[in-house]
């Protein structure tokens, strides 16, 4: 009985909602009145930008595998 | 904590996550304008601290039931870690507001309520520190744990929306509310919040494991 009444609460909790949306239509995407850095897109230079943040994450992903494996290391030594 | 999938799986949703949080086409919306994408970044923090203080209420609950502290190791690190992810998640907002709204901290209510949350996972923190038995710091805290987030949950999403707030999504103004009926921002959203809060886990386990085997160290040098 207790786990239908949880079942039953988590489907009629799909259809709640908080707030009204304001929907985005195609018409945003198209919107060339609101500035973007297009400019910055046309000469490429984002991909420069992409390229500079992937390699921040990376070091840090680096760095955290590291770590990782010296634990790891260091786990079986003193399992030894 | 032998798999090791979820690893590589956090590496490629995070790889996925800069690339096409930078490159996929936004609505343009006014004021928001290209920082629409901070969605992907900023928001993600928030959602992954709190997926991250889930995690250490529910090790805080299991603590207090079994009274082991290798449950409480992850209570704490998952804490500190979802601490860390509240800081970035603050101080990127900070940024975004000092160049949108013109200050670095305005007097809104969801920079309050959040700055507030900080604050009281701060002082968690400082309580465990001030303990020096531990397992009355492991029980104390995760008391704690459980009454911080039970307040944290209203303070960041409920009280905001009920009044005005200038913060995107809250206080019936547009911006993020929108996203909700987007599906394009979506396809980056959820796995860039899927991809952080793995980091999250990842690093916070890795400190896991530290405290574990520091005090099997401990042990082992004790009943020598």
């Amino acid at each position: 009985m207790k786990k239908f009444i949880i079942i039953f609460l988590f489907f009629i909790s799909f259809f709640v909602k908080a707030q009204d949306k304001i929907g985005i239509t195609e018409e945003d995407y198209q919107n060339s009145g609101v500035e973007m850095a297009d400019k910055m897109r046309s000469e490429g230079k984002i991909y420069v930008l992409v390229s500079i943040i992937g390699i921040v994450l990376g070091g840090i992903l680096v760095y955290v595998i590291q770590t990782d494996r010296k634990i790891s290391g260091l786990e079986k030594k003193y399992n030894d | 904590m032998k798999a090791y999938w979820w690893k590589i799986l956090a590496i490629l949703l995070l790889a996925y996550t800069i690339i096409e949080g930078l490159l996929i086409d936004v609505p343009r919306l006014p004021i928001l304008n290209e920082t629409i994408r901070g969605l992907f970044f900023h928001v993600t923090m928030w959602f992954g601290m709190l997926i991250m203080l889930v995690v250490a209420v529910v090790y805080g609950v299991r603590h207090l039931r079994t009274g082991s502290l290798a449950d409480d190791d992850m209570a704490v690190e998952f804490t500190n870690g979802a601490i860390l992810f509240g800081v970035i998640g603050i101080t990127t907002g900070m940024v975004w507001a000092k160049f949108t709204w013109g200050d670095f901290w305005t007097n809104d209510p969801k920079l309050n309520a959040s700055a507030i949350g900080l604050l009281m996972y701060f002082a968690y923190l400082v309580l465990r520190n001030s303990l020096t038995d531990v397992y009355q710091r492991a029980k104390i805290s995760a008391v704690y744990s459980i009454f911080a987030f039970a307040v944290f949950i209203p303070l960041i999403f409920i009280l905001p929306r009920l009044t005005d707030s200038l913060h995107p999504g809250n206080g019936g103004n547009p911006g993020f509310n929108a996203y909700d009926m987007d599906s394009n921002l979506r396809k980056v959203f959820y796995p860039a919040i899927i991809g952080w809060t793995l980091l999250g886990a990842w690093i916070s386990t890795v400190r896991v494991r530290i405290r574990r085997l520091e005090r099997n160290l401990e042990d082992k040098l004790i009943n020598q």
